[in-house]
C-alpha cells in the first residue's frame, strides 16, 4: 500500500514559470550527487523530484562463500568516512550467528571507538561541509539582504562562543580561511585521534573482530582517551550556543525557513552503544537488550512512537523495488523461513534479499538508479513506510527523548527532551544542554541536532571511559571471547551509522556467507519510488522546498536545496543522483559558472 | 652548482608557478582516501592549498569532498582539463576501475551527465579523456592502485587496478608513470607527502620521484610490516599471542606483517597513534596488489607463520628465503584483474556477459 508522506501544500499563487536546472555532482558530501531539478520560479518552489545513483560495487554479490569471519573486514569497506560503523555491526551480527558475548571490557572500547566517530563526523561534515552553506561567502552570494541582517544581529549567546554578531560567524565559516572552520578542522583530527586509540586505524579499523577487539586496554590508553576528549567537551560548550544561534537566526531571517527539507515525521533509529550488562546477542532476549542500548531504538511515526522493539524493527524491514537497476528476487532461494522466536519471515526482507544486477540506460520514467527501497510496514496500517534517519542525529535524539529510558548521570532521557551535562573544563564551568523535540522533521532541525547529538556522544563517551577504568581497576582486561564459526546459522546486527540507521543480515551454510545483506542510512534517505510509487525521503523532502534565494534564474545557486540535500548527511559510495521531473519544460538551464572557487583564492 | 643539485635558496621562484590538482573520487570506492588525507598533519590539507610551504607552486586543489563549488561550476574543471586548458594538472585516481566492457549498456561508475544524450558520463571515459593531459596520475589508495576490495573473486564488475586499466608501461605527457600509494585507505601523511614530493619535483627542487617495481613510493614502501612492529621483540623470543588482546606478537591470530610492504607500524595511523599488529590489529596486506584475495580467511594464519616463528631465533637465512617467495605472491594481482572485454572473477551473471 502507498503512503503519504508530506502534506499536499497548495502555495501557487503565480502561473507556473517551470525552469530546469541541474547539479551534478553535488560537493561536499561523502559520494557523487547530481540534482536534476524543475523550479517553479513564479511561486519560488521545487515542482518535484527522483533520486538516482551512480555507482554499484557489489558487495553482497562478491562476499557469497567467503568466511563468515572476514565479513567485518569487508564491510568496512563499503564507507570511507563511517567504515568502523559497518565493521561494528556486522560483529554484532557474527557475535549473534556464532552465540558468543564479549568481555565487557571490549564492549566499552568498542562504545568509546563508536563514540570519537560520531565526535569527528558529525565535527567535520557540519563545520567543513555544511558549513560552508551558511557562510559569508555563501550568504553574500545567495541572499545579500541576509548576510546585511547578520551583520546587524547579535548574537545571543556570544558570551559562550566568542562571536558577537550572527555575521561574525559565518564569516567564521569560511572554507580554509574562516577561524571556526580551520578550528574545526583541527579538532576533527583530535576526535580521530581519540578514535585510533579504541579502533586502531580510521576509516577502515584495524582492531575489531567478532568476539572483541585487539586493543589492549590500558591506564595510558584510557588517560590519552580522556583528556582529549574534555578538550572536546569544551569545544561543545562553544560548539552548541553557535549553531543554535545561527540556526534560529534563518528561522527569523527568513520567515518560513522551517519548510526547507521538510517532511512527515517519519523517523528510525537502530540504537547505538551495548550496555554489556545486559546485551548477549541472543535474538531471542534482544528486545530487552536492544531497549538497554544507550541510544534507544526506535521508530517514530507523526510525533509517536510506534516501537522500540528490535525484533519488530527487524521482521518489519521489507526491501522494495520498483525503479532501481535490478531483476526480482521472488523466484530465488529463501533462506531464512522464521525467526528464532518464530515470527515468519518475508520473501523481501533482506535475510532473503538475492541481488541480480540488470545494468541498462538511465531513463528518468523507468529505472533510474542502483539504489533499493528498504522500507517499514507498519502493521497498524499496512503501509510501506519511506523512514527517514533526519541525518542520523535527528532520529537517534527524538526516539531516545519519547523512550526515556537513557540514564547514565551525563545523558538523561526525559520523556520530551534529552538532557545532556558537561562538567567543569579548564576554561568552562559545568553546563547543562537540553535538546527539545522539535516542531518539524526538517533541514535546519536535522542540522541542530547534529550539534547537539555531538555533545551526547562526548557525555556518554565520559560515562564509556569511566564503566571501562572500573574494569581495569578491577583487573578485568580480557578483550576477547574464543568461537567456532557453526555450521549453519543466522545473525543480524543493528547499529547507527553516523548518518542513520545501519543493519547487516547474515546466513551461514556449510560454514561459509550464504547471504549477507547490509543496509546502511543512505539507501534509506536516497532511494526512488518504490513499487507502490511512494518517493524516498530526498525526493520528498525537496519536493515543494520554496525557494528564499534571492538570485533571480540566471545566477540561481540553489542553496536552499543544497540545505535539504545536505541536512540528511548524504553519504554515497553508493552514489545517488537526484532528478526532480514532470511539470512542463519552460527553458532549460545548467548552474550559471561564476561561483569563484577556493581554490581560486 | 652541479646540475644534478637543483638550486636552493629562499627566493627562488618554482618552475611551475600554478598547479592543479584533479581529483576523481568516483572509481569503484568510499572515498575513504579522500576522508584520509583530511586527517593528515604533516603536511595538512591546508598547509598546501594556503600556501604554508616556501618553493612550492600553488596548487588548486579540485576535490568534490571538499569543493566549494557545486555541479557544473564544480565540472567545468573537468572539461578544461580535458580540452587541455588547464595545464598543468596533476590528476588523483581514487576508487577502483570497473570494466565498463563487459556489459551492453548501463554504468558501475560514472561522475556527470552528458548533455547531449542525458546518460550519465562513465568515470572510465573521463579517464580516457583526462589521462593523456595529465602532468602526472596518482593513485590514492588499493582500489585505485590494484583493485582491492571491490576486485576480489567474485566480483560481478571485473573492478581492476588504474595500471592495469592505463597498462604498467603508461607515462604520463613529462614521463612519469602512474605513482600508486596503496593503503586501504591510505595512510594520511603518506598520500600527503607523496604529493609534497611531486610538488617539489614539478618546481624543479627535486629528483625524479624514487619508485619501486609496483609503483609506491620506495621511501614509504621499502620496508615490511614486520621490521617497523614494536611486538617484533615477542616474534623474536617466540612469545605468541594466542588471544587477540594480548600484548605479544600476534603472527598466529592471522597477521601477515612479515611479507607486507607497509610502514603503517612505525609511522602509526596519526602523528603516531594507532596502526595495526603494533596496536593489536592484524595486518591483512591492505596495501599489496594481492589483496584481498591473497590473505582470505584473514583470521586464520599466514601459511608458513607457525614454521617460521618456530624457528625464527634459529634459521634467519631460510626464513628469509622463504619468506621472499611469500612476498613476491602478495606482490601480485589476481589474473582477474584485466581490461579486456570479459568477466573472469568466477561471477556468472544472468542479464549481462562478455559481449
Amino acid at each position: 500500500m502507498a503512503t503519504a508522506t508530506a502534506p499536499v501544500k497548495e502555495t501557487r499563487t503565480h502561473p507556473e514559470n517551470i525552469v530546469e536546472m541541474s547539479w551534478d555532482p553535488i560537493t561536499r558530501i561523502v559520494g557523487s550527487l547530481g540534482i536534476f531539478t524543475k523550479i517553479d520560479f513564479a511561486n519560488k518552489k521545487v515542482v518535484e523530484c527522483h533520486s538516482t545513483s551512480s555507482i554499484f560495487r557489489g558487495y553482497s554479490i562478491f562476499m557469497k562463500n567467503k568466511d563468515p569471519r572476514d565479513t567485518h573486514f569487508i564491510t568496512r569497506r563499503i564507507c570511507g568516512i563511517c567504515g568502523d560503523n559497518h565493521a561494528t555491526c556486522s560483529i554484532y551480527a557474527q557475535n549473534m550467528a556464532y552465540g558468543i558475548k564479549p568481555p565487557a571490557m571490549a564492549e566499552w572500547i568498542i562504545n568509546l571507538g563508536e563514540a570519537a566517530e560520531y565526535m569527528f563526523d558529525h565535527n567535520i561534515f557540519q563545520d567543513n561541509l555544511v558549513g560552508v552553506d551558511f557562510c559569508e561567502k555563501m550568504v553574500r552570494e545567495t541572499n545579500p539582504g541576509v548576510w546585511e541582517k547578520a551583520t546587524a544581529t547579535e548574537a545571543p549567546h556570544a558570551k559562550d562562543h566568542g562571536y558577537r554578531r550572527i555575521a561574525d560567524i559565518m564569516t567564521a565559516l569560511n572554507p580554509f580561511e574562516g577561524e571556526f572552520y580551520r578550528e574545526t578542522l583541527q579538532v576533527s583530527r583530535m576526535t580521530r585521534e581519540m578514535f585510533c586509540l579504541m579502533e586502531g586505524r580510521h576509516v577502515h579499523p584495524s582492531t575489531l573482530y567478532p568476539g572483541g577487539v585487539g586493543t589492549v586496554p590500558s591506564v595510558q590508553l584510557f588517560t590519552d582517551y580522556l583528556i582529549r576528549l574534555m578538550k572536546y567537551v569544551e569545544f561543545m560548550k562553544k560548539c552548541v550556543p553557535l549553531h543554535d544561534d545561527l540556526f534560529d537566526f534563518f528561522y527569523e531571517a527568513l520567515p518560513g525557513y522551517e519548510q526547507v527539507g521538510q517532511r512527515r515525521v517519519l523517523l528510525g533509529c537502530w540504537g547505538s552503544y551495548q550496555d554489556p550488562d545486559v546485551c548477549d546477542y541472543n535474538y531471542k532476549t534482544m528486545d530487552k537488550w536492544g531497549k538497554a542500548m544507550f541510544v534507544t531504538p526506535g521508530v517514530v511515526v507523526d510525533g509517536q512512537l510506534v516501537t522500540t522493539n528490535l525484533v519488530d524493527i527487524n521482521v518489519q524491514l521489507r526491501i522494495l523495488l520498483g525503479s532501481s537497476y535490478y531483476e526480482d528476487w521472488e523466484q530465488s532461494e529463501t533462506f531464512v523461513t522464521h525467526d528464532p522466536l518464530g515470527n515468519p519471515i518475508d520473501k523481501r526482507h533482506p535475510w532473503n534479499q538475492t541481488t541480480i544486477p540488470q545494468p541498462q540506460k538511465r531513463d528518468f520514467k523507468g529505472k533510474y538508479t542502483w539504489v533499493m527501497s528498504p522500507r517499514w510496514l507498519d502493521k497498524r496500517t499496512g503501509d510501506h513506510l519511506a523512514l527517514d534517519t533526519g541525518g542520523g542525529p535527528l532520529a537517534r535524539l527524538w526516539t531516545t527523548a519519547l523512550a526515556g529510558l537513557v540514564d547514565i548521570g551525563y545523558v538523561k532521557a526525559t520523556g520530551s527532551s534529552v538532557k545532556m551535562i558537561l562538567p567543569k573544563t579548564s576554561m568552562k564551568p559545568e553546563v547543562e544542554l537540553e535538546w527539545k523535540i522539535p516542531k518539524w522533521s526538517n533541514a535546519i532541525e536535522r542540522d541542530r541536532a547534529r550539534t547537539y547529538f555531538q555533545a551526547y556522544s562526548a557525555a556518554a563517551a565520559m560515562y564509556f571511559v569511566e564503566r571501562a577504568m572500573k574494569e581495569l581497576h578491577a583487573g578485568r582486561t580480557e578483550t576477547f571471547t574464543p568461537f567456532k564459526v557453526p555450521d549453519e546459522a543466522i545473525g543480524c546486527g543493528f547499529h547507527e551509522a553516523v548518518r542513520g540507521v545501519l543493519s547487516h543480515h547474515l546466513v551461514i551454510r556449510g560454514g561459509k556467507v550464504a547471504n549477507y545483506h547490509p543496509y546502511p542510512p543512505t539507501p534509506w534517505n536516497a532511494n526512488p519510488r518504490d513499487i507502490y510509487g511512494t518517493p524516498g525521503p530526498y525526493e520528498d523532502a525537496v519536493q515543494n522546498t520554496p525557494i528564499f534565494e534571492e538570485n533571480g534564474v540566471d545566477n540561481f545557486k540553489g542553496i536552499d536545496i543544497m540545505r535539504a540535500v545536505r541536512s540528511f548527511d548524504p553519504c554515497l559510495p553508493c552514489g545517488v543522483h537526484m532528478y526532480l521531473g514532470n511539470g512542463k519544460v519552460i527553458q532549460q538551464m545548467h548552474t550559471p559558472t561564476g561561483l569563484a572557487g577556493l581554490a581560486k583564492r | 652548482m652541479a646540475a644534478a643539485s637543483p638550486p636552493i635558496g629562499a627566493h627562488r621562484p618554482p618552475d611551475v608557478e600554478e598547479i592543479h590538482v584533479v581529483w576523481m573520487t568516483t572509481g569503484l570506492g568510499c572515498d575513504g582516501d579522500s576522508v584520509s588525507v583530511t586527517a593528515a598533519t604533516l603536511p595538512s590539507i591546508e598547509d598546501v592549498v594556503m600556501g604554508a610551504i616556501p618553493g612550492l607552486p600553488k596548487v588548486h586543489l579540485h576535490n568534490p569532498v571538499l569543493a566549494y563549488e557545486v555541479g557544473d561550476d564544480f565540472m567545468k574543471y573537468w572539461y578544461l582539463a580535458a580540452e587541455g586548458k588547464l595545464d598543468p594538472f596533476v590528476l588523483v585516481m581514487e576508487g577502483s576501475i570497473p570494466n565498463e566492457k563487459i556489459k551492453k549498456e548501463g554504468y558501475w561508475a560514472a561522475l556527470g551527465t552528458d548533455s547531449k544524450t542525458g546518460q550519465p558520463i562513465t568515470t572510465n571515459e573521463w579517464i580516457d579523456r583526462l589521462a593523456p593531459k595529465a602532468l602526472a596520475i596518482v593513485c590514492a589508495g588499493t582500489c585505485a592502485t590494484y583493485g582491492g576490495i571491490h576486485a576480489m573473486a567474485g566480483n560481478p564488475t571485473g573492478a581492476m587496478g588504474l595500471a592495469d586499466y592505463l597498462g604498467w608501461d603508461w607515462r604520463s605527457k613529462a614521463g612519469l608513470p602512474i605513482v600508486n600509494v596503496p593503503g586501504c585507505p591510505v595512510q594520511p601523511d603518506n598520500m600527503m607527502e607523496t604529493l609534497l614530493y611531486l610538488l617539489y619535483q614539478v618546481a624543479g627542487l627535486a629528483p625524479m620521484i624514487p619508485l619501486d617495481d609496483q609503483l609506491r613510493p620506495k621511501w614509504l614502501f621499502g620496508k615490511t610490516v614486520h621490521e617497523g612492529c614494536d611486538r617484533g621483540g615477542y616474534y623474536e623470543q617466540e612469545d605468541f599471542a594466542d588471544v587477540y588482546g594480548s600484548p605479544k606478537c600476534i603472527v598466529k591470530l592471522g597477521c601477515w606483517g612479515p611479507v607486507v610492504n607497509c610502514n603503517v607500524s612505525k609511522r602509526g595511523w596519526m602523528d603516531g597513534i594507532g596502526g595495526c599488529p603494533n596496536v593489536g590489529g592484524i595486518c591483512i596486506g591492505c596495501t599489496m596488489p594481492g589483496f584481498p584475495d591473497k590473505f582470505m580467511p584473514f583470521m586464520d594464519p599466514p601459511p608458513g607463520s607457525m614454521v617460521s616463528s618456530a624457528v625464527s631465533g634459529v634459521t634467519g637465512g631460510v626464513i628469509q628465503a622463504l619468506r621472499q617467495i611469500t612476498q613476491r605472491s602478495a606482490n601480485k594481482e589476481p589474473s582477474w584483474r584485466h581490461p579486456r572485454g570479459e568477466l573472469t572473477t568466477g561471477y556468472t551473471p544472468k542479464h549481462y556477459a562478455n559481449v
